[in-house]
Protein backbone atom coordinates (compact mmCIF):
# COMPACT_ATOMS: atom_id res chain seq x y z
CA UNK A 1 0.00 0.00 0.00
CA UNK A 2 2.66 2.46 1.14
CA UNK A 3 4.84 1.38 -1.76
CA UNK A 4 2.20 2.39 -4.25
CA UNK A 5 1.92 5.73 -2.51
CA UNK A 6 5.66 6.39 -2.81
CA UNK A 7 5.58 5.28 -6.39
CA UNK A 8 2.83 7.76 -7.14
CA UNK A 9 4.68 10.58 -5.36
CA UNK A 10 7.84 9.81 -7.30
CA UNK A 11 6.11 9.67 -10.66
CA UNK A 12 4.24 12.88 -9.91
CA UNK A 13 7.44 14.71 -9.05
CA UNK A 14 9.40 13.42 -11.98
CA UNK A 15 6.74 13.54 -14.62
CA UNK A 16 3.02 14.16 -14.08
CA UNK A 17 3.53 17.21 -11.90
CA UNK A 18 7.01 18.19 -13.05
CA UNK A 19 7.43 21.68 -11.64
CA UNK A 20 9.16 23.07 -14.72
CA UNK A 21 7.16 21.34 -17.45
CA UNK A 22 3.69 21.15 -15.92
CA UNK A 23 3.47 23.61 -13.06
CA UNK A 24 5.78 26.03 -14.91
CA UNK A 25 7.30 27.13 -11.62
CA UNK A 26 10.83 28.32 -11.11
CA UNK A 27 11.07 29.65 -14.64
CA UNK A 28 13.34 32.57 -13.76
CA UNK A 29 16.36 30.44 -12.79
CA UNK A 30 15.36 27.91 -15.44
CA UNK A 31 15.64 30.44 -18.23
CA UNK A 32 18.63 32.25 -16.91
CA UNK A 33 21.17 29.58 -16.01
CA UNK A 34 20.48 26.87 -18.54
CA UNK A 35 23.04 28.01 -21.08
CA UNK A 36 25.23 25.01 -20.32
CA UNK A 37 24.55 21.53 -19.01
CA UNK A 38 26.84 21.99 -16.02
CA UNK A 39 25.20 25.28 -15.00
CA UNK A 40 21.76 23.69 -15.19
CA UNK A 41 22.88 20.66 -13.23
CA UNK A 42 24.57 22.80 -10.59
CA UNK A 43 21.54 24.96 -9.97
CA UNK A 44 19.28 21.91 -10.09
CA UNK A 45 21.29 20.16 -7.38
CA UNK A 46 21.35 23.29 -5.21
CA UNK A 47 17.59 23.63 -5.61
CA UNK A 48 17.08 19.95 -4.76
CA UNK A 49 19.17 20.33 -1.60
CA UNK A 50 17.11 23.32 -0.48
CA UNK A 51 13.88 21.55 -1.37
CA UNK A 52 14.82 18.46 0.61
CA UNK A 53 15.81 20.42 3.69
CA UNK A 54 12.76 22.65 3.55
CA UNK A 55 10.34 19.75 3.00
CA UNK A 56 11.89 17.80 5.87
CA UNK A 57 11.67 20.71 8.30
CA UNK A 58 8.22 21.80 7.23
CA UNK A 59 6.94 18.27 7.57
CA UNK A 60 8.65 17.90 10.94
CA UNK A 61 6.94 20.95 12.39
CA UNK A 62 3.60 20.54 10.65
CA UNK A 63 1.71 19.62 13.84
CA UNK A 64 2.65 22.59 15.92
CA UNK A 65 3.03 25.54 13.60
CA UNK A 66 -0.26 27.38 13.65
CA UNK A 67 -2.06 27.92 10.40
CA UNK A 68 -1.93 31.72 10.68
CA UNK A 69 1.83 31.95 10.78
CA UNK A 70 2.77 28.95 8.70
CA UNK A 71 3.61 30.83 5.50
CA UNK A 72 6.02 33.29 7.13
CA UNK A 73 7.59 30.36 8.98
CA UNK A 74 8.04 28.44 5.71
CA UNK A 75 9.55 31.49 4.04
CA UNK A 76 11.98 31.93 6.92
CA UNK A 77 13.00 28.28 6.83
CA UNK A 78 13.56 28.35 3.08
CA UNK A 79 15.46 31.64 3.19
CA UNK A 80 17.76 30.32 5.92
CA UNK A 81 18.52 27.14 4.01
CA UNK A 82 19.15 29.03 0.79
CA UNK A 83 21.58 31.33 2.54
CA UNK A 84 23.35 28.35 4.06
CA UNK A 85 23.56 26.60 0.67
CA UNK A 86 24.84 29.81 -0.90
CA UNK A 87 27.61 30.08 1.69
CA UNK A 88 28.54 26.42 1.31
CA UNK A 89 28.68 26.67 -2.47
CA UNK A 90 30.77 29.79 -2.24
CA UNK A 91 33.14 27.89 0.05
CA UNK A 92 33.35 24.55 -1.74
CA UNK A 93 32.35 25.20 -5.38
CA UNK A 94 33.71 28.70 -5.73
CA UNK A 95 34.06 28.79 -9.52
CA UNK A 96 30.57 27.43 -10.08
CA UNK A 97 29.24 29.83 -7.49
CA UNK A 98 30.71 32.71 -9.43
CA UNK A 99 28.96 31.54 -12.59
CA UNK A 100 25.55 30.87 -11.03
CA UNK A 101 25.96 34.09 -9.07
CA UNK A 102 22.70 35.83 -8.40
CA UNK A 103 20.61 32.74 -9.11
CA UNK A 104 21.59 30.96 -5.92
CA UNK A 105 19.92 33.56 -3.67
CA UNK A 106 17.05 33.57 -6.13
CA UNK A 107 16.29 29.95 -5.22
CA UNK A 108 14.33 31.62 -2.42
CA UNK A 109 11.93 32.99 -4.99
CA UNK A 110 11.50 29.64 -6.72
CA UNK A 111 7.79 29.11 -6.15
CA UNK A 112 8.25 25.37 -6.52
CA UNK A 113 9.89 25.22 -3.09
CA UNK A 114 7.28 27.07 -1.07
CA UNK A 115 4.71 25.39 -3.26
CA UNK A 116 5.85 21.93 -2.10
CA UNK A 117 6.12 23.12 1.50
CA UNK A 118 2.55 24.33 1.48
CA UNK A 119 0.91 21.77 -0.79
CA UNK A 120 2.72 18.65 0.33
CA UNK A 121 5.13 18.78 3.24
CA UNK A 122 2.77 20.59 5.61
CA UNK A 123 0.21 17.78 5.18
CA UNK A 124 2.29 14.64 4.93
CA UNK A 125 4.68 12.64 7.09
CA UNK A 126 8.41 13.19 6.94
CA UNK A 127 9.30 10.17 4.82
CA UNK A 128 6.72 10.97 2.16
CA UNK A 129 7.83 14.61 2.16
CA UNK A 130 11.44 13.55 1.62
CA UNK A 131 10.43 11.37 -1.32
CA UNK A 132 8.38 14.22 -2.70
CA UNK A 133 11.27 16.66 -2.36
CA UNK A 134 13.69 14.31 -4.06
CA UNK A 135 11.36 13.51 -6.94
CA UNK A 136 10.38 17.12 -7.49
CA UNK A 137 14.02 18.18 -7.19
CA UNK A 138 15.30 15.51 -9.55
CA UNK A 139 12.50 16.29 -12.01
CA UNK A 140 13.42 19.97 -11.94
CA UNK A 141 17.14 19.16 -12.22
CA UNK A 142 16.50 16.90 -15.22
CA UNK A 143 14.66 19.65 -17.07
CA UNK A 144 17.39 22.16 -16.21
CA UNK A 145 20.08 19.75 -17.41
CA UNK A 146 18.33 18.70 -20.61
CA UNK A 147 17.55 22.29 -21.51
CA UNK A 148 21.09 23.34 -20.58
CA UNK A 149 22.57 20.50 -22.60
CA UNK A 150 20.45 21.29 -25.65
CA UNK A 151 21.28 24.97 -25.55
CA UNK A 152 24.96 24.30 -24.98
CA UNK A 153 25.16 21.76 -27.79
CA UNK A 154 23.24 23.82 -30.33
CA UNK A 155 24.62 27.14 -29.18
CA UNK A 156 28.30 26.49 -28.86
CA UNK A 157 28.77 22.91 -30.01
CA UNK A 158 29.99 21.50 -26.71
CA UNK A 159 28.65 19.35 -23.92
CA UNK A 160 29.91 19.20 -20.34
CA UNK A 161 31.92 22.39 -20.78
CA UNK A 162 33.08 23.48 -17.36
CA UNK A 163 32.41 20.09 -15.79
CA UNK A 164 35.48 20.37 -13.52
CA UNK A 165 33.70 23.23 -11.72
CA UNK A 166 31.24 20.70 -10.38
CA UNK A 167 33.07 17.38 -10.41
CA UNK A 168 36.68 18.36 -9.87
CA UNK A 169 39.69 17.69 -12.04
CA UNK A 170 38.69 14.17 -13.06
CA UNK A 171 35.97 15.75 -15.20
CA UNK A 172 38.36 17.77 -17.33
CA UNK A 173 38.28 15.12 -20.06
CA UNK A 174 34.49 14.90 -20.14
CA UNK A 175 33.96 17.81 -22.44
CA UNK A 176 32.64 16.88 -25.87
CA UNK A 177 33.11 19.37 -28.62
CA UNK A 178 32.18 19.69 -32.26
CA UNK A 179 35.48 21.46 -32.76
CA UNK A 180 36.62 25.03 -33.10
CA UNK A 181 35.02 25.38 -36.52
CA UNK A 182 31.48 25.03 -35.23
CA UNK A 183 29.99 28.45 -35.90
CA UNK A 184 27.65 28.44 -32.92
CA UNK A 185 24.00 29.40 -32.84
CA UNK A 186 23.72 32.55 -30.78
CA UNK A 187 19.94 32.30 -30.49
CA UNK A 188 20.23 29.12 -28.45
CA UNK A 189 22.46 30.76 -25.85
CA UNK A 190 20.46 33.97 -25.52
CA UNK A 191 17.25 34.00 -23.42
CA UNK A 192 14.92 33.39 -26.40
CA UNK A 193 16.68 30.06 -26.84
CA UNK A 194 15.54 29.09 -23.35
CA UNK A 195 11.91 29.91 -24.12
CA UNK A 196 11.97 28.08 -27.42
CA UNK A 197 13.77 25.11 -25.92
CA UNK A 198 11.38 24.86 -23.00
CA UNK A 199 8.47 25.14 -25.40
CA UNK A 200 9.73 22.13 -27.32
CA UNK A 201 10.29 20.16 -24.13
CA UNK A 202 6.73 20.85 -22.96
CA UNK A 203 5.39 19.90 -26.38
CA UNK A 204 7.41 16.68 -26.30
CA UNK A 205 6.06 15.83 -22.86
CA UNK A 206 2.50 16.43 -24.03
CA UNK A 207 3.00 14.22 -27.08
CA UNK A 208 4.36 11.42 -24.90
CA UNK A 209 1.49 11.83 -22.44
CA UNK A 210 -1.02 11.62 -25.28
CA UNK A 211 0.55 8.44 -26.61
CA UNK A 212 0.58 6.94 -23.13
CA UNK A 213 -3.02 7.80 -22.37
CA UNK A 214 -4.33 6.51 -25.69
CA UNK A 215 -2.50 3.27 -25.05
CA UNK A 216 -3.86 3.18 -21.51
CA UNK A 217 -7.37 3.56 -22.89
CA UNK A 218 -6.85 0.59 -25.15
CA UNK A 219 -5.49 -1.45 -22.28
CA UNK A 220 -8.34 -0.46 -19.98
CA UNK A 221 -10.84 -1.28 -22.65
CA UNK A 222 -9.31 -4.70 -22.98
CA UNK A 223 -8.94 -5.48 -19.28
CA UNK A 224 -10.48 -4.39 -16.04
CA UNK A 225 -10.52 -0.67 -15.21
CA UNK A 226 -7.48 0.36 -13.18
CA UNK A 227 -5.24 3.29 -12.44
CA UNK A 228 -5.66 6.39 -10.39
CA UNK A 229 -6.82 9.69 -11.86
CA UNK A 230 -3.95 12.06 -12.42
CA UNK B 1 -8.37 26.33 12.68
CA UNK B 2 -7.85 29.69 14.34
CA UNK B 3 -11.44 29.88 15.61
CA UNK B 4 -11.14 27.93 18.81
CA UNK B 5 -12.18 28.81 22.30
CA UNK B 6 -8.91 30.77 22.37
CA UNK B 7 -8.95 34.53 22.72
CA UNK B 8 -7.64 36.38 19.66
CA UNK B 9 -4.92 38.08 21.72
CA UNK B 10 -3.58 34.80 23.03
CA UNK B 11 -3.69 33.38 19.53
CA UNK B 12 -1.72 36.32 18.16
CA UNK B 13 0.85 36.04 20.94
CA UNK B 14 1.38 32.34 20.36
CA UNK B 15 1.71 32.98 16.65
CA UNK B 16 4.28 35.70 17.29
CA UNK B 17 6.18 33.43 19.65
CA UNK B 18 6.31 30.60 17.10
CA UNK B 19 7.45 33.02 14.42
CA UNK B 20 10.14 34.49 16.68
CA UNK B 21 11.35 31.03 17.56
CA UNK B 22 11.83 30.21 13.90
CA UNK B 23 13.48 33.55 13.27
CA UNK B 24 16.01 32.65 15.97
CA UNK B 25 16.55 29.16 14.57
CA UNK B 26 16.96 30.55 11.06
CA UNK B 27 19.39 33.22 12.20
CA UNK B 28 21.37 30.58 14.10
CA UNK B 29 21.56 28.37 11.03
CA UNK B 30 22.74 31.22 8.82
CA UNK B 31 25.15 32.44 11.48
CA UNK B 32 26.70 29.03 11.96
CA UNK B 33 27.07 28.45 8.22
CA UNK B 34 28.68 31.85 7.92
CA UNK B 35 31.11 31.14 10.73
CA UNK B 36 31.92 27.78 9.22
CA UNK B 37 32.61 29.08 5.71
CA UNK B 38 33.83 32.66 6.07
CA UNK B 39 37.48 31.68 6.29
CA UNK B 40 37.34 29.41 3.29
CA UNK B 41 35.36 31.88 1.18
CA UNK B 42 37.88 34.63 1.84
CA UNK B 43 40.64 32.18 0.96
CA UNK B 44 38.84 31.23 -2.28
CA UNK B 45 38.46 34.84 -3.25
CA UNK B 46 42.12 35.60 -2.58
CA UNK B 47 43.18 32.57 -4.60
CA UNK B 48 40.88 33.40 -7.50
CA UNK B 49 42.20 36.95 -7.61
CA UNK B 50 45.81 35.83 -7.32
CA UNK B 51 45.30 33.36 -10.17
CA UNK B 52 44.03 36.20 -12.32
CA UNK B 53 46.92 38.45 -11.34
CA UNK B 54 49.49 35.72 -11.89
CA UNK B 55 48.09 35.12 -15.35
CA UNK B 56 49.29 38.55 -16.37
CA UNK B 57 52.33 38.75 -14.11
CA UNK B 58 53.88 35.33 -13.43
CA UNK B 59 54.58 34.67 -9.78
CA UNK B 60 58.26 34.16 -10.53
CA UNK B 61 58.67 37.80 -11.45
CA UNK B 62 57.94 39.22 -8.01
CA UNK B 63 58.51 38.12 -4.45
CA UNK B 64 56.30 40.35 -2.32
CA UNK B 65 52.83 39.37 -1.09
CA UNK B 66 50.99 40.97 -3.99
CA UNK B 67 47.52 40.94 -2.49
CA UNK B 68 48.64 42.73 0.65
CA UNK B 69 50.77 45.29 -1.14
CA UNK B 70 48.26 47.64 -2.67
CA UNK B 71 47.29 51.24 -2.92
CA UNK B 72 43.78 52.60 -3.38
CA UNK B 73 43.91 55.45 -5.85
CA UNK B 74 41.32 57.97 -6.95
CA UNK B 75 41.41 58.66 -10.65
CA UNK B 76 37.86 58.28 -11.94
CA UNK B 77 38.65 60.03 -15.22
CA UNK B 78 41.32 57.51 -16.20
CA UNK B 79 40.36 54.36 -14.33
CA UNK B 80 36.60 54.58 -14.48
CA UNK B 81 35.66 54.29 -10.83
CA UNK B 82 35.81 56.65 -7.88
CA UNK B 83 38.42 54.47 -6.23
CA UNK B 84 40.38 51.64 -7.76
CA UNK B 85 43.08 49.40 -6.42
CA UNK B 86 46.69 49.27 -7.57
CA UNK B 87 48.68 46.13 -6.73
CA UNK B 88 52.40 46.65 -6.57
CA UNK B 89 54.78 43.90 -7.55
CA UNK B 90 58.34 44.09 -6.30
CA UNK B 91 61.33 41.84 -6.39
CA UNK B 92 63.93 42.17 -3.64
CA UNK B 93 62.34 45.49 -2.80
CA UNK B 94 62.66 46.90 -6.32
CA UNK B 95 59.45 47.84 -8.18
CA UNK B 96 58.71 45.40 -10.99
CA UNK B 97 55.24 46.27 -12.16
CA UNK B 98 51.87 47.62 -11.09
CA UNK B 99 48.50 46.05 -11.71
CA UNK B 100 45.67 48.53 -12.14
CA UNK B 101 42.02 47.55 -11.83
CA UNK B 102 40.10 49.88 -14.11
CA UNK B 103 36.34 49.66 -14.48
CA UNK B 104 34.60 50.21 -17.80
CA UNK B 105 31.21 51.74 -17.22
CA UNK B 106 30.23 51.83 -20.89
CA UNK B 107 30.40 48.21 -21.98
CA UNK B 108 27.56 46.80 -24.03
CA UNK B 109 25.62 45.89 -20.89
CA UNK B 110 26.88 47.04 -17.56
CA UNK B 111 30.30 47.42 -16.08
CA UNK B 112 33.40 45.49 -17.13
CA UNK B 113 36.10 44.97 -14.51
CA UNK B 114 39.61 44.65 -15.84
CA UNK B 115 43.07 44.09 -14.45
CA UNK B 116 45.86 45.75 -16.38
CA UNK B 117 49.47 44.90 -15.58
CA UNK B 118 52.07 47.49 -16.52
CA UNK B 119 55.79 46.89 -16.20
CA UNK B 120 58.35 49.42 -15.04
CA UNK B 121 59.20 50.41 -18.60
CA UNK B 122 55.58 51.16 -19.50
CA UNK B 123 54.95 47.98 -21.48
CA UNK B 124 51.84 45.97 -20.74
CA UNK B 125 52.41 42.75 -18.86
CA UNK B 126 48.91 41.74 -19.79
CA UNK B 127 45.21 42.49 -19.53
CA UNK B 128 42.37 40.29 -18.25
CA UNK B 129 38.67 40.67 -17.69
CA UNK B 130 37.65 39.94 -14.11
CA UNK B 131 33.91 40.24 -14.61
CA UNK B 132 31.53 41.47 -17.25
CA UNK B 133 27.99 41.08 -18.53
CA UNK B 134 28.62 41.28 -22.27
CA UNK B 135 26.53 39.26 -24.69
CA UNK B 136 27.35 35.54 -24.64
CA UNK B 137 28.85 34.49 -27.93
CA UNK B 138 29.61 38.06 -29.03
CA UNK B 139 31.06 40.51 -26.56
CA UNK B 140 32.19 37.78 -24.16
CA UNK B 141 35.10 37.04 -26.46
CA UNK B 142 36.97 39.63 -24.40
CA UNK B 143 37.43 36.77 -21.89
CA UNK B 144 40.76 35.03 -22.27
CA UNK B 145 39.04 31.65 -21.89
CA UNK B 146 36.86 32.24 -24.92
CA UNK B 147 39.14 34.03 -27.33
CA UNK B 148 42.85 34.83 -27.42
CA UNK B 149 42.03 38.41 -28.40
CA UNK B 150 42.88 39.95 -25.04
CA UNK B 151 46.32 38.34 -25.08
CA UNK B 152 47.13 40.71 -27.94
CA UNK B 153 47.79 43.51 -25.45
CA UNK B 154 50.91 41.76 -24.20
CA UNK B 155 54.00 43.96 -24.56
CA UNK B 156 52.07 46.83 -26.10
CA UNK B 157 52.79 50.32 -24.83
CA UNK B 158 51.89 53.93 -25.55
CA UNK B 159 54.70 54.00 -28.12
CA UNK B 160 53.72 50.71 -29.75
CA UNK B 161 51.29 51.13 -31.40
CA UNK B 162 51.37 54.90 -31.88
CA UNK B 163 48.73 56.84 -29.91
CA UNK B 164 46.57 57.39 -32.98
CA UNK B 165 46.45 53.62 -33.55
CA UNK B 166 45.18 52.73 -30.07
CA UNK B 167 41.77 51.84 -31.48
CA UNK B 168 39.94 48.91 -32.97
CA UNK B 169 40.36 48.44 -36.70
CA UNK B 170 36.95 49.77 -37.52
CA UNK B 171 38.01 53.09 -35.96
CA UNK B 172 41.30 53.10 -37.85
CA UNK B 173 43.44 51.43 -35.19
CA UNK B 174 45.40 48.21 -34.95
CA UNK B 175 43.26 46.10 -32.60
CA UNK B 176 40.81 43.57 -33.99
CA UNK B 177 37.15 43.73 -33.20
CA UNK B 178 34.91 40.68 -33.30
CA UNK B 179 32.42 39.87 -36.00
CA UNK B 180 29.20 41.38 -34.81
CA UNK B 181 30.69 42.98 -31.71
CA UNK B 182 32.64 46.19 -31.79
CA UNK B 183 31.44 47.88 -28.63
CA UNK B 184 33.06 45.56 -26.08
CA UNK B 185 36.54 45.47 -27.69
CA UNK B 186 36.41 49.19 -28.35
CA UNK B 187 35.65 49.86 -24.70
CA UNK B 188 38.45 47.55 -23.55
CA UNK B 189 41.00 49.13 -25.87
CA UNK B 190 40.04 52.61 -24.67
CA UNK B 191 40.25 51.54 -21.02
CA UNK B 192 43.67 49.95 -21.46
CA UNK B 193 44.91 53.08 -23.17
CA UNK B 194 43.58 55.22 -20.32
CA UNK B 195 45.35 52.94 -17.84
CA UNK B 196 48.63 53.45 -19.69
CA UNK B 197 48.10 57.21 -19.71
CA UNK B 198 47.35 57.11 -16.01
CA UNK B 199 50.48 55.10 -15.40
CA UNK B 200 52.59 57.56 -17.41
CA UNK B 201 51.38 60.57 -15.46
CA UNK B 202 51.34 58.90 -12.04
CA UNK B 203 54.29 56.55 -12.31
CA UNK B 204 56.48 58.62 -10.03
CA UNK B 205 53.72 58.90 -7.43
CA UNK B 206 52.91 55.23 -7.52
CA UNK B 207 56.51 54.34 -6.91
CA UNK B 208 57.10 57.07 -4.39
CA UNK B 209 54.03 55.84 -2.62
CA UNK B 210 55.59 52.41 -2.55
CA UNK B 211 58.57 53.81 -0.69
CA UNK B 212 56.64 56.05 1.66
CA UNK B 213 53.61 53.97 2.40
CA UNK B 214 55.46 50.76 1.87
CA UNK B 215 53.91 49.14 4.91
CA UNK B 216 51.63 46.39 3.73
CA UNK B 217 48.06 47.45 4.20
CA UNK B 218 45.87 45.05 6.05
CA UNK B 219 43.52 43.15 3.79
Amino acid sequence: MADIEYRRITLDGLWHNNQALVALLGLCPLMAVTNTLVNGLGLGLATTAVLLMSNLSVSGIRHWVRAEVRLPVFVMIIASFVTAVELLMNAYFHELYKILGIFIPLIVTNCAIIGRAEAFASRNPISASAVDALSIGVGFTLVLSVLGGLREFIGQGTLFAGAPLLFGDIASSWELSLGEEYPGVLLAILPPGAFIGLGFLIALKNIIDKRLSSRAVEVTAATAPAGAPS
Amino acid sequence: MAEGPEKPVASALIGAAVLSLFAIIGALLVGLSYEGTVERIAQNEREALLTQLNAILPATEYDNPLLQDYLDVQAPARLGAQQTRVYRARKTGQPVAVILSPVIANGYSGAINLVVGIRQDGRLAGVRVLSHRETPGLGDKIEADRNPWILGFHDKSLQDPAPAQWKVRRDGGVFDQFTGATISPRAVVAAVRQSLLYYRSEQANLFRAIDEKGKPADG
